[in-house]
């Protein structure tokens, strides 16, 4: 379970140049749960995500993963990053790039090399493996990134705006991407996004921020079934619904009210 | 950028083989019958220069020489590398140090051989100390540049993987500031061969810049003339061997960057 306690970020603080990113957080995320965080551009919601990575260190408040306050990066979460073209090693194979993080992990080699090749076929790309990352096309670097973070094997993985530059249809796919591997592996995932579709279609509940200084304005269930499907599931007036509901909720924040 | 087709790749080559053959062929036909005692015939100098380097001064003059410029040029570039990357970390260190490399830099290192010759010697010792000198400061520069460089999205990567730092100094900043080291590697290498042939032409008994200037003071104008077409062939080619190593080791920066673009 990870709980986000109050959580403050002011940026050089002391200064003139003073910026309050984050003013007060609080929420948490239960095991296995899939929450969304979307919030209008600026609203600080790559902040949030380094403080709970363990990347940035809050100025008030804390997060804490199973009751340990997260002091460092924590061994049991892994991040993806947007911008898959820079967090993926240029210089490593594919293979080499999902190794990396497990080179001190007490794992044999037998057991690593299946791990990737595991890893790797549930992304869907058995066989790249010896490639370079600039030799896939976007969509497929940000499944290498996704399948370097489960290879890790993470309680809990965090993904920053991951889909947000890839085409529509590869942006779809790899939404369901998601929902497959969540239910397989069992993995909490907290996903930040801006695009309010992509929350509700993937969401047990949606955090939705307020413009910086970034508070919670609400969080909203989201009880559509599962499985979800990119079709079915958007043509049901409920996600319709909820689709309004969020959007309405970002865009004015002072008159939307809290949703059961 | 697409691969140029074969015909053109093969002219490409013929081209490049065929421009100096050229000039060497109109070189050697005007000064056939010279009789300047400036510029003898090429076909002299080539005599001499079979005469004297293939291969009865490779072991006086030309291994000598090549052995100050790598040991001053190796030195270098391990300590420019780990200097660099203590200087490219911290920007606190960088901004504190960087007067003092700045005014370093600024000496230019021929100047340096009056206080080499007295502190070390005319032997080898001073002429590499000098190459070292020379060939720190590009490649310095340019690690502490890439170091610096390293795009924080690669780092906050592996910090959040919790790589080690050994690891993360190995296998992510190095290899991220390589291409910039290897710019300011290169730099030194001709900068090495310089500072080679100065140092041997104002203090010494043998290598390629004493024999050269040795020979200009008795006359023998053929033999200069050799020995600075050995220096031109050996700059070349260490050139060449350079850009080999360079296209191995940086093979998926042009991917990446061929990919990107």
């Amino acid at each position: 379970m990870l709980r986000v306690e109050h959580l403050r970020k002011v940026y050089q603080e002391g200064t003139k140049r003073a910026f309050e990113a984050v003013a007060d957080l609080t929420f948490t995320v239960q095991e296995r749960e899939l929450v969304c965080i979307v919030g209008p551009s600026g609203a600080g919601k790559t902040t949030l995500l380094k403080m709970i990575a363990g990347l940035l260190p809050p100025t008030a408040g804390a997060v804490y993963l199973d009751d340990e306050k997260v002091t460092g990066p924590p061994e049991k979460m892994a991040l993806v990053f947007q911008d898959y073209s820079r967090s993926l090693y240029p210089w490593m194979t594919v293979d080499q790039n999902v190794a990396f993080p497990l080179k001190h992990r007490k794992l044999g080699k037998g057991e690593t090399t299946e791990l990737i090749r595991d890893t790797l076929q549930s992304v869907g790309l058995a066989g790249a493996g010896k490639k370079y990352p600039w030799q896939l096309s976007g969509g497929m670097q940000q499944r290498v990134a996704i399948a370097r973070a489960l290879a890790y094997q993470p309680e809990i993985l965090l993904m920053d705006e991951p889909f947000a530059s890839v085409d529509a249809q590869t942006r779809a796919d790899l939404e369901d991407l998601v929902l497959q591997l969540r239910a397989r592996y069992g993995v909490t995932v907290v996903f930040v996004t801006h695009d309010i579709d992509e929350s509700v279609y993937l969401s047990d509940r949606v955090v939705v921020l307020t413009p910086s200084p970034t508070r919670v304005q609400e969080i909203v269930d989201v009880p559509l079934p599962r499985p979800r499907d990119q079709v079915e599931t958007k043509e049901l007036p409920e996600f319709a619904h909820l689709r309004a509901y969020v959007w309405r909720s970002i865009k004015r924040p002072e008159t939307a009210e809290v949703h059961a | 950028m697409s691969e140029p087709s074969r015909p053109t790749r093969v002219l490409g080559v013929g081209l490049e083989i065929a421009v100096p053959v050229a000039v060497l062929a109109v070189w050697a036909l005007v000064s056939a019958n010279s009789t300047s005692f400036y510029f003898p015939p090429l076909l002299d100098i080539f005599g001499a220069f079979a005469d004297t380097w293939l291969f009865e001064r490779v072991g006086t003059d030309v291994l000598p020489s090549l052995g100050r410029l790598f040991s001053g040029y190796v030195i270098a570039v391990i300590a420019a590398v780990v200097i660099g990357v203590a200087l490219g970390s911290s920007r606190t260190l960088g901004r504190m140090v960087d007067p003092v490399v700045q005014f370093l830099r600024a000496i230019p290192a021929p100047v340096l051989i009056p206080a080499g010759i007295l502190i070390l010697g005319v032997g080898s010792e001073m002429k590499v100390a000098l190459i070292a000198f020379v060939c720190l400061f590009p490649v310095l520069l340019n690690t502490i540049d890439g170091v610096a460089g390293v795009d924080p999205a690669l780092r906050e990567t592996a910090r959040s993987f919790q790589i080690p730092w050994r690891e993360r100094l190995f296998r992510v900043v190095l290899p991220s500031a390589a291409p910039q080291i290897f710019a300011g590697a290169r730099v030194s290498l001709s900068l090495a061969v310089i500072m080679m042939v100065v140092s041997e032409m104002v203090a010494s008994t043998n290598g390629i810049g004493y024999f050269v200037l040795q020979s200009q003071r008795t006359y023998a104008i053929t033999e200069m003339w050799a020995g600075i077409f050995l220096l031109a062939i050996l700059g070349y080619v260490l050139n060449a061997l350079f850009l080999l190593v360079e296209r191995r080791a940086l093979r998926w920066h042009r991917g990446a960057r061929a990919g990107a673009g």
